[in-house]
């Protein structure tokens, strides 16, 4: 019994080893969502301003937007706050911010103080959309089409070489396209 | 040419690698010496030629050679001559192999150092680090050649080091941790020697212990500058965000820290040794680990470097052969260092038992927290990442629980403690306690339970540390007799532990009782936090080197008093066009004041962040007094004494009872 003991980190040590060659070569910042190319899932969430208005799925309708996941408690939301504002003022992109896993009054802070880019807040205390949409960790950005499908993941922060390479093309491609 | 030269003496120290992983090792094993002898000459050739490729690479940046890739990423011929030196780690490829030299220069020391070791333990564990430097050699030739040209296309400039390496912070930290992680090594190779010898006894802990305590307090420097760094340059205050690039350096700390009290129980009282070495293995890989975290790209982080699979694959197979073998090693032949030694079940045998327990505990927090997206993902139940909620929660009772058993684990002693004696003295401790922590968080605002409980905790330690301090130095003689009559290993003990109480001391007040307000000012405008003032004075345009920012001049005072005037700046370097924030900080001992420009948000007004941020040094200036006591503890006497060839074989062969061993070195 106790030589079978001194086994057991080897096989706990084989058991991680296993998981972590599986995340390997798994692209994290684009990480394949099972949503890709599915219509956002349904939901059901209050306003991150008022609590009486609720949004559902059908918000995403009629424009390729944004959709833009954080949380005060993320740091890294922090460091592309700035770049979410600069689009959405200078660049006039519309940018939906689902608040996640946040405190209410917490958030309305962070955007009284540091600007405000979002067209929409959706408010997600408990993670439910976050969930379904399969978000692995803020910040989290989704381009979403004209007809509420999710065409595209970016898991990171969203700064200038992001927007350029990777989002505003894609965006451009999704407005021709609808 | 140079680097073709350096690329040449990399696979040189690759080759006398492989020859230092296989030569010693199957001279000890047959019991040829001639063999055995070649460990020195061979630790020596490897790191010579590693220091030469990193030389070539140094010349690289410092020449402005882009036709080298790797300096052509990594650096830009308007940067400023010191960080073309810091360059050459700013990068995977460049960091790698300073990994490699310190890896090879640790391996150099241990060869130089340890004439006092008998020959085959010495071959042995040459190499195994051997094996190590092997595996390393082969992956930065095969996946990471940071001597690769960009030809015939070589680009006029170099794209720059990224500006949030552009620090003395991010110059420092780098070779402050890998001396850490890569010092773990040679306990690592030390346990597995003891292993495949089947000897393993206090003078075996005895030689462990000084090299494990010097890896653990770079160790500790090395995270403290990566968290200072975090707090003055990432711009928003904080100092330690639980991301998986630190986590990758706290799993291996606190392992580290359970391995050098595991190593104290076994040189004095020649017990714990299989779980000693099992430690060894396990602080090791998990410095491995955090190598593959870092960078294989499996986990994303604000720091990570940038992810390759090839490169993954190959640390996955790194890890595997260096952890399994090891822990297949040790599954099979740690019976062979099984001891019975006797303690009561109160003892300080036990509180160290505990703290191990304890220091496991937060280990698997940190570990499952970091993993947990990764588990997720493999179970197919999607990904989601826990985030700084869970450790907050679950972290903070465990280090509290650390504090408490210490504190009252100073006054056990060895094999027996008297439970009615220890308990008398812990009454002052606990009384004295208890009144600061009521009495400092009132004093700093309200009463919060964690506030209540980390000033308790490191009260608690700091109290019962200068107890035993004082009823240890008494003496006959007099007290200052007394107090040099203490050894240095204990004052050593002393520092470390109040290093601990003064970092508790510093995360609870600063956590609790840190104001930080984010305001709209326009120059001109007046904020309040409490009885300060800062005032947004002005706002002027600076040219740096490579950079150019906006300047905020805030002047800070307390009743119409000056206190101090800041200059935060938003920066704007000129090639990557990164925009980055450089607090303006008023240091003190006892508080902070800092003040970070945001973004313009209209006008001439800017969201600007304002702190103040009580006792946050102490965060950073507890862990030098940690590596301090790491370092007065090695200063010890018993390790420059010269253990007597015979004394040497016997002990080595495991002949002499262990617990003879602890009378004489308490």
């Amino acid at each position: 019994m106790r030589r079978f003991l001194l086994f057991i980190p080897l096989l706990l040590a084989v058991a991680l080893g296993v998981v972590l060659f599986a995340g390997i070569g798994k692209d994290t910042s684009a990480l394949e969502s099972a949503l890709i190319d599915d219509p956002v899932p349904a939901f059901e969430l209050a306003s991150l301003e008022d609590p009486h208005k609720i949004y559902r799925a059908d918000v995403f309708q009629d424009k390729v937007v944004l959709l833009n996941v954080w949380g005060t408690w993320c740091p890294s939301c922090r460091v592309e706050h700035s770049e979410l504002v600069r689009l959405a003022t200078e660049e006039g992109v519309p940018i939906y911010g689902l608040n996640y896993k946040d405190n209410r009054d917490a958030a309305l802070e962070w955007l009284n103080n540091l600007g405000n880019p979002y067209e929409l807040s959706l408010f997600d205390p408990q993670g439910t959309l976050g969930f379904d949409l399969g978000v692995y960790g803020a910040p989290e950005t989704y381009i979403i089409d004209g007809e509420g499908i999710v065409r595209y993941r970016h898991v990171g922060v969203v700064d200038r070489k992001v927007w350029t390479e990777e989002l505003e093309p894609r965006i451009r491609q999704y407005r021709e396209e609808s | 040419m140079v680097p073709e030269f350096g690329h040449f003496a990399l696979i040189l120290a690759m080759l006398l690698a492989a020859l230092l992983a296989v030569v010693p090792l199957t001279g000890s094993l047959t019991g040829r010496s001639s063999l055995q002898a070649f460990a020195r000459p061979l630790a020596s050739g490897q790191f010579v030629f590693v220091a030469i490729a990193f030389a070539a690479l140094t010349q690289a940046f410092v020449t402005d050679d882009f036709s080298v890739a790797y300096v052509a990423n990594n650096s830009n011929s308007m940067l400023p001559w010191y960080y073309k030196f810091s360059a050459v780690w700013g990068g995977h490829e460049g960091s790698l192999l300073l990994w490699i030299l310190i890896l090879t220069g640790w391996t150099l020391a241990v060869g130089i150092f340890s004439r006092r070791l008998p020959t085959d333990l010495v071959a042995q564990v040459l190499s195994v680090m051997g094996i190590v430097s092997l595996a390393f050699l082969l992956f930065i030739l095969l996946t990471s050649n940071p001597f690769e040209r960009l030809l015939p296309n070589v680009p006029a400039d170099g794209a720059d080091l990224n500006p949030l390496l552009q620090d003395f912070g991010l110059v420092v930290h780098p070779p402050m941790l890998y001396m850490g992680y890569v010092g773990f090594s040679v306990a690592f190779a030390f346990a597995i020697a003891a292993l495949i010898n089947g000897r393993m006894d206090a003078a075996w802990a005895r030689w462990t212990r000084p090299w494990t305590t010097v890896a653990w307090c770079f160790l500790s420097l090395g995270i403290a500058l990566g968290s200072w760094w975090a707090y003055y340059e990432l711009g928003w205050g904080g100092w330690w965000f639980w991301d998986p690039v630190e986590n990758a350096s706290l799993m291996p700390w606190l392992a580290g820290t359970a391995l050098m009290h595991s190593l104290a129980v076994t040189e004095k009282r020649g017990v714990f040794k299989s779980w000693t070495l099992l430690l060894a293995i396990i602080t090791f890989a998990l410095s491995l680990l955090g190598a593959f975290l870092v960078r294989s790209g499996v986990l994303t982080s604000v720091h990570a470097f940038a992810s390759d699979p090839t490169r993954g694959t190959f640390l996955i197979g790194l890890l595997a052969v260096t952890v399994i073998g090891s822990l297949a090693l040790y599954a099979f032949r740690a019976p062979v260092v099984h001891t019975r030694v006797r303690y009561g079940s109160l003892s300080r045998e036990i509180f160290l038992l505990l703290n191990n327990v304890l220091l496991l505990a937060a280990l698997l927090l940190v570990l499952v927290g970091t993993l947990y997206p990764l588990v997720l993902d493999y179970m197919g139940a999607g990904t989601m990442s826990v985030g700084e909620p869970f450790f907050n929660l679950t972290f903070s009772p465990v280090a509290i629980a650390v504090a408490l058993l210490l504190g009252a684990g100073i006054f056990s002693r060895w094999k027996r403690t008297d439970g009615g004696w220890l308990g008398r003295q812990l009454l002052w401790p606990a009384a004295i306690s208890l009144v600061l922590a009521v009495l400092v968080p009132l004093w700093l605002g309200e009463l919060k339970p964690w506030a209540f409980a980390g000033c308790f905790g490191a009260a608690w330690v700091t109290v019962a540390t200068f107890q035993d301090i004082w009823s240890r130095s008494s003496s006959r003689q007099g007290r200052w007799y007394g107090l040099k009559r203490l050894t240095r290993s204990y004052y050593g003990m002393v520092l470390g532990h109040l290093g601990m109480a003064i970092t508790i001391a510093g995360a609870t007040v600063v956590s609790n009782y840190g104001v930080e307000r984010d305001v709209r000012m326009e120059p001109g405008e007046v904020a309040q936090m409490g009885d300060l003032s800062f005032a947004f004075t002005s706002l002027r345009h600076r040219e740096g080197p490579n950079y150019a920012a906006e300047q905020g001049v805030f002047e800070i005072s307390r009743d119409g008093e000056l206190i101090t005037t800041l200059y935060p700046e938003k920066r704007m370097y000129r090639v990557q066009r990164n925009v980055m924030t450089e607090a303006g900080i008023d240091a003190g001992l006892f508080r902070d004041l800092f003040v970070a420009l945001g973004e313009p948000v209209g006008g001439d007004a800017w969201a600007v962040r304002i702190q103040f941020k009580p006792l946050v040094r102490w965060v950073w200036l507890g862990s030098l007094f940690m590596a301090a006591g790491g370092v007065l503890a090695i200063a010890d006497r018993r390790y420059r004494i010269k253990v007597k060839g015979g004394a040497a074989e016997k002990s080595a062969a495991g002949v002499q009872e262990p617990g003879a061993v602890a009378g004489k070195a308490t």
